[in-house]
């Protein structure tokens, strides 16, 4: 234990794991208004995001995007990137619901067999990342797609310059633009889900399902459309999500989504699965518990600390730290 | 190198392609032999089958291949200097895997005409397949298992041309003291190549040793380890783990802040490392008990395998070329083979070869290799 250590650099194991919430957070949404509409773990979610990672690198590789590209060029690619990178995560959550889940819905197939269709989409979506080299030789296109399929087994590195310059101190931490951008950016972008959901016609109708399918069907809800706008809605986040992890990590790989989207599921049942704001409370509270956890009791504890305090959090609150469904959510 | 067991996602179908592969190769080495048994002729009968044993798909395929390719090029040369013996060299791949590697091995044991073996690649095959070997007298000699110890198991057959991982903790330790380094943070991954590798260095360096942290095999955001390093304040830094974390940990500590120097270890020794980390890789500096290739080498296993060589390509032609020797030196059956392997004593490609009677090499070499502009440079040798 090193409570001086943690003491002495409070602030920057505090910011880290704010930052790596953050993502969390985003990804975090996801699964909980999947479960919030159909009660329904996502479990492919994972890699919904960790498709948006890739596309963030090769967009950023379109457009030629590398180390010399600065200043405003760079916030305008990066941004190019996020847009890019949340259509293709947006395009796979909807792939997904049209292949893996209507099918089943409508046969009226029980939960379970939808969950296992979760957990066989996962493996597929990973493995035709991790195997797009052999994919595209037996295709014959090895050649033209070139870099884009290159060592698909390994780690693909962010193009773009990573080193951040410092904006102002807290206490002797320096805070970087990039701490600033991931944070901000997280936010944003759940604020405008929340009240995305709160506020418009869409978002209604997604309460309404959330609460009861029938009924709201009977008053003349489109349940498919609205299941569909559920999933695209994660995807976008999660493709967000995707660029802000990018800045973060800077590499990411055909299993990049595995642990994190085990780490985000577990902020989503943290703050109450279905519940928008718990989503985003369980990330932070996750993200920042990993990261002093592994600054008291060293870096190899640090997934221990996370899933203690979950356990933890469920035996006192078996519903989450908000515990509140979607459905019931009020405008 | 030692390589935890992978789980695969995808088992079934790789292992059965992996061993559709294997069957394959096997099938037409040993047409081959039989037609090369015919064809000897001259000063006594001058022919034998040699195995290489070691990935050659999954995820660690890179380091056989290029073993593959060294021994081929070992191979190619000695048929044009030796055109009446007929040597063949059959390939089996384990994928690195120790559960794969033993009916692969059983295999080639009980195949009489194999009398020679380049490999095992990976220390968890080795360890797993060892005792197979030391029973059947199949001599074997690894070009890459460096597992301190597989040597102390008394297989009479083992053999490496590798220093083993205590061998690179001390170089390190001079490497740094060499470059008059005041203040060291150690980090591990917690393998047992990392942890061992690791503890040796924090225990080379003493003093100098500033603060250590432990990561996870598969993690992929290292911020505490960031903010510990930063904390530490020191100058250096020695990552004992494999490219695939190195390349994000690299990137992270220097977007995190960080400007001293970066260091790691034969796992970091990869093309991946760089890919990952971009320009954050530059000014590192990878240690390694494995030689570089010199320009002639070089030419010539280019020109042969179509490609650079990379890690464990020197090793992997100096393992064939050991055998190789002692097959035309007329040693045609395993028990001769062995004895030869024992007692030899010459100049590789990689460093005098000669090896003690736990089957060591008697001259370890550990060499610095630094990154620069996107790309790993020729080591130099730490002396």
């Amino acid at each position: 234990m090193q409570f001086q250590y943690v003491l002495d650099n409070f602030v920057s194991l505090f910011v880290g794991g704010l930052v790596f919430g953050a993502v969390y957070a985003l990804v975090a949404l996801g699964y909980t208004m999947v479960y919030g509409v159909l009660q329904l773990i996502n479990f492919a979610h994972s890699e919904v995001f960790m498709f948006g990672t890739f596309a963030t690198v090769w967009a950023l590789w379109l457009i030629g995007a590398d180390t010399s590209t600065m200043g405003v060029a760079l916030v305008l690619s990066l941004a190019f990137a996020m847009v890019v990178s949340m259509v293709t995560s947006g395009g796979v959550a909807l792939l997904l619901e049209r292949v893996a889940y209507r099918p089943l819905l409508k046969r009226g197939a029980p939960r379970l067999v939808a969950l296992i269709s979760a957990i066989g989409a996962s493996f597929v979506l990973s493995e035709a990342m991790g195997l797009r080299g052999a994919i595209a030789s037996a295709l014959g296109l090895e050649s033209v797609l070139g870099r884009y399929v290159a060592r698909s087994r390994e780690n693909l590195g962010l193009p773009t310059d990573r080193t951040f310059t410092v904006q102002f101190e807290i206490f002797g931490y320096g805070v970087t633009n990039r701490d600033i951008i991931i944070v901000v950016a997280a936010v944003l972008m759940m604020v405008l889900a929340d009240q995305f959901i709160r506020r418009t016609r869409t978002g209604r109708g997604i309460r309404a399902v959330a609460q009861d399918p029938e009924t709201s069907s009977l008053m003349g809800v489109n349940s498919t459309r609205v299941i569909q706008i559920t999933f695209l809605i994660g995807g976008l986040l999660a493709g967000a999500a995707a660029t802000l992890y990018m800045l973060q990590v800077g590499a990411t790989r055909y299993n990049a989504g595995f642990i994190l989207g085990v780490k985000a599921f577990t902020a989503a049942v943290l703050g109450g699965i279905g519940n928008l704001r718990g989503a985003l409370l369980g990330g932070f509270v996750l993200g920042i518990a990993e990261s002093l956890g592994a600054g008291l009791f060293g870096g190899e504890w640090r997934s221990v600390v996370a899933f203690v305090l979950l356990v933890l959090i469920l035996l006192f609150r078996p519903t989450g730290l908000l515990g509140e469904s979607l459905g019931k959510a009020r405008a | 190198m030692t390589r935890s067991t992978t789980i695969w996602r995808t088992a079934g179908l790789l292992t059965a392609a992996g061993l559709a592969l294997a069957a394959c190769g096997t099938t037409g080495g040993d047409g081959g032999n039989g037609d090369g048994g015919d064809g000897g002729d001259g000063g006594g009968d001058c022919a034998g089958v040699l195995a290489y044993v070691g990935p050659l798909t999954g995820p660690a395929a890179n380091l056989g291949i290029n073993i593959v390719n060294g021994s081929k090029l070992a191979l190619e040369q000695f048929q044009e200097a030796n055109p009446d013996c007929e040597v063949t060299i059959e390939e089996f791949d384990t994928q690195g895997d120790p559960a794969q590697a033993s009916p692969l091995v059983s295999e080639i044991v009980g195949n009489d005409d194999i009398i020679g073996v380049i490999g095992p690649t990976f220390s968890g095959e080795t360890a797993a397949t060892g005792p197979v070997f030391a029973e059947a007298g199949l001599v074997t000699v690894s070009p890459s298992a460096t597992n301190p110890d597989l040597a102390l198991n008394g297989w009479d057959t083992f053999h490496r041309i590798i220093g083993n991982d205590d061998t690179q903790a001390p170089a390190v330790a001079t490497y740094l003291t060499g470059i008059d380094a005041q203040s060291v943070f150690v980090i591990d991954d917690a393998s047992e190549y990392g942890a061992g590798l690791g503890a040796g260095v924090v225990e080379a360096l003493g003093d100098l040793v500033v603060g250590t942290e432990t990561i996870q095999v598969g993690d992929t955001d290292f911020g505490p380890a960031v903010t510990a390093v930063n904390a530490s304040g020191a100058e250096a830094i020695y990552f004992a783990g494999y490219y695939a974390e190195a390349g994000l940990l690299v990137s992270q500590l220097r977007s995190g802040g960080y400007d001293g120097l970066f260091m790691s270890g034969d796992g970091t020794l990869d093309p991946g490392f760089v890919e990952a980390a971009g320009a954050a890789a530059d000014g590192s500096v990878l240690t390694c008990p494995c030689a570089p290739a010199d320009d002639e080498f070089a030419a010539a296993y280019e020109e042969s395998a179509g490609q650079a060589p990379g890690t464990y390509s020197t090793e992997g032609y100096d393992a064939a070329n050991i055998l190789l020797q002692g097959i035309v030196d007329g040693n045609l059956d395993r028990a001769s083979l062995l004895e030869w392997v024992n007692n030899y004593d010459a100049d590789g490609v990689t460093k005098h070869i000669q090896f003690d009677e736990t089957g060591e090499v008697a001259e370890v070499v550990v060499y610095a290799y630094p990154v620069e502009s996107g790309e790993i440079l020729l080591g130099e040798p730490i002396e």
